[in-house]
């Protein structure tokens, strides 16, 4: 039985060029990264790092120049495959206005399975357990444009769930929406993630997000250059400084009091974090 | 501003019109534009237009609603009325001075076609009033399944009417975005003549084309992510049948096509 979702092996690939034959310098430059069954993992990077093309390469969308990328054991560059992979590794996009093709919500959730070619009924039962995972069941008649930016996120999220992938793929789901929408997609994932052992890949570059998955790999210029746990990973914040990342707004305010000799006892990597070892350190003075 | 527009939107309701299928919908809509013009008296027409009026109330849509459809098109019914009472010269003599003349035929024949474009708007927007656009694109694609003889994919119409329709609140909201942000740049969209103004469009029409196809690159993509490969074993959630909602509402239609006939044949011809 393979652990695995999703196995990446050495990994290069460009993009074609405008002219016949031409090819563009590489994007992704020798990527090995295995995606564990029932992990979340996050993404982290900054623009133009390879992140979307990482992506692409997971559902078959574009196959390796080199190396291969094995999705449940599936080779990616074997063409009969490709529907059974994006079976597999559902995808949801930054633009939610982009992804959502019908025009009543319900409709829209049902357009995976539709494809799949389930039986009516199974459709319609996927259709409203996806809705009540994300909590859209009330919207269902709804038309997509009259909803907020997370509200069209997590049906995006809810027509992926009703065509029962293994993985989920999320390539910024948060970068266009506000405070608010941001929280209800997150909630969202972490919901499938946990209650439902759906593997989520969160390519984001917001530390907070990153911080609430099992493991996070770091891209900088089309390779993977840290791999670890929230903790291991934003303990190393020169390297994450050094391509242009961050760590979180609560750790820098933990590193500025351990300045000026104020050490917090545990992580302070989340507000919750830093706020519950704040309290246990007022403790000890008191 | 273009957010008013009425004519082939949708209002949800749960009539006896609602409820009926989208396929008997079409046909009995394309039927009745062609019953309207069967009727060759005002005996007929009235027959007619008690149909259409009665369609409205049974789909309990409000009357000023559909009213709203009528702005532009009321233009079009006094311009071929008056063309009718003006230059049809048939039947006796009403009034006359100089060189116009208005006969009974001319003012008979000018109600007639009021009343026949009137119905026709009547019946026409009812079917998109009371039918969602993913049933009527359902409809069409089942009802276009003969055209597969001659390699035409219905599938593939009925897909993109759907996006097409999908599409057009996001547009025109990208429309107003793009305007008022050329207007905070110093673009002058509402003085000067037609040609200025038609002008001035430009630098709202260019952005808004190259966005619509990075949409359209996007949304390709998220349907292939969605295992999306054309019509061929695909299924659908809503099963369409015909219920006896259905067989009533055809029932209907033939009597009145009787009732039509009958007229014509008892009654002497207006038109």
């Amino acid at each position: 039985m393979n652990e695995n979702m999703i196995e990446l092996k050495d990994v290069w690939f460009s993009y074609a060029g405008d002219d016949e034959g031409q090819k563009l310098p590489p994007v992704i430059k020798g990527v090995t990264l295995d995606i564990k069954k029932g992990e979340f993992l996050a993404i982290l990077g900054h623009n133009g790092s390879g992140k979307s093309t990482l992506t692409r390469l997971c559902n078959a969308m574009s196959v390796p120049d080199k190396g291969k990328v094995f999705v449940e054991g599936m080779d990616t560059a074997d063409e009969t495959l490709e529907y059974e992979i994006r079976s597999k590794v559902g995808v949801v996009m930054q633009n939610p206005d982009n992804q959502i093709v019908a025009t009543i919500v319900e409709e829209d959730v049902a357009f995976g399975p539709e494809n799949l070619g389930v039986a009516p009924q199974e459709i319609r039962a996927r259709v409203d357990d996806a809705l009540k995972r994300v909590g859209m069941y009330e919207y269902r008649g709804h038309e997509p444009h009259k909803l907020s930016g997370g509200q069209k996120q997590r049906v995006a999220i809810a027509g992926v769930v009703a065509m029962r992938t293994d993985c989920i793929i999320l390539d910024e789901p948060t970068a266009m929406l506000d405070p608010i929408g941001r929280q209800e997609v997150m909630h969202t994932i972490l919901e499938l993630n946990q209650k439902l052992g759906i593997t989520v890949v969160l390519i984001t570059h917001y530390m907070n997000e990153a911080v609430l998955a099992d493991r996070v790999a770091v891209m900088d210029n089309g390779s993977i250059i840290l791999t670890g746990t929230p903790q291991e990973v934003f303990q190393k914040d020169d390297i994450l400084r050094s391509v242009g990342l961050d760590t979180t707004q609560s750790a820098k305010l933990a590193a500025k009091l351990a300045a000026k000799g104020i050490r917090l006892p545990g992580s302070a990597l989340t507000p919750a974090d830093f706020i519950a070892a704040f309290k246990n350190y007022s403790g000890d003075h008191q | 501003m273009i957010k008013d527009i009425t004519i082939g939107q949708y209002f949800p309701g749960n009539s006896f019109i609602h409820k009926l299928d989208a396929r008997t919908k079409l046909i009995l809509v394309f039927a009745g534009l062609i019953l309207i013009f069967l009727c060759r008296n005002f005996y007929a027409l009235a027959l007619m237009t008690a149909f259409a009026v009665g369609s409205v109330l049974l789909s309990r849509i409000p009357f000023g609603t559909i009213m709203k459809g009528f702005k532009t098109i009321f233009i079009i019914i006094v311009f071929s009325a008056l063309l009718q009472i003006f230059y049809n010269h048939n039947g006796t003599i009403l009034f006359e001075w100089k060189k116009i003349q208005i006969t009974t035929g001319g003012v008979n024949t000018a109600i007639f076609i009021s009343v026949r474009i009137i119905c026709l708007i009547f019946i026409s927007s009812l079917l998109t009033y009371t039918t969602s656009p993913t049933l009527l694109t359902d409809g069409i694609e089942r009802l276009l399944k003969p055209l597969k003889i001659f390699h035409i994919e219905p599938h593939t119409l009925a897909m993109m009417m759907t996006i097409a329709l999908r599409f057009i609140p996001t547009l025109i909201e990208e429309v107003d975005h793009i305007m008022a942000a050329q207007k905070a740049r110093g673009a002058d969209m509402e003085t000067g003549s037609v040609v200025k103004r038609a002008k001035a469009l430009i630098p709202v029409l260019v952005p808004l084309f190259v966005n619509s196809f990075r949409r359209a690159y996007d949304l390709a993509y998220a349907m292939e992510c969605r295992c999306y490969r054309g019509g061929s074993g695909r299924t659908r959630m809503r099963v369409m049948k015909f219920t006896y909602r259905d067989y009533i509402a055809f029932v209907i239609c033939a009597l009145l096509l009787a009732g039509i006939i009958l007229f014509n044949i008892f009654f002497e011809a207006v038109v």
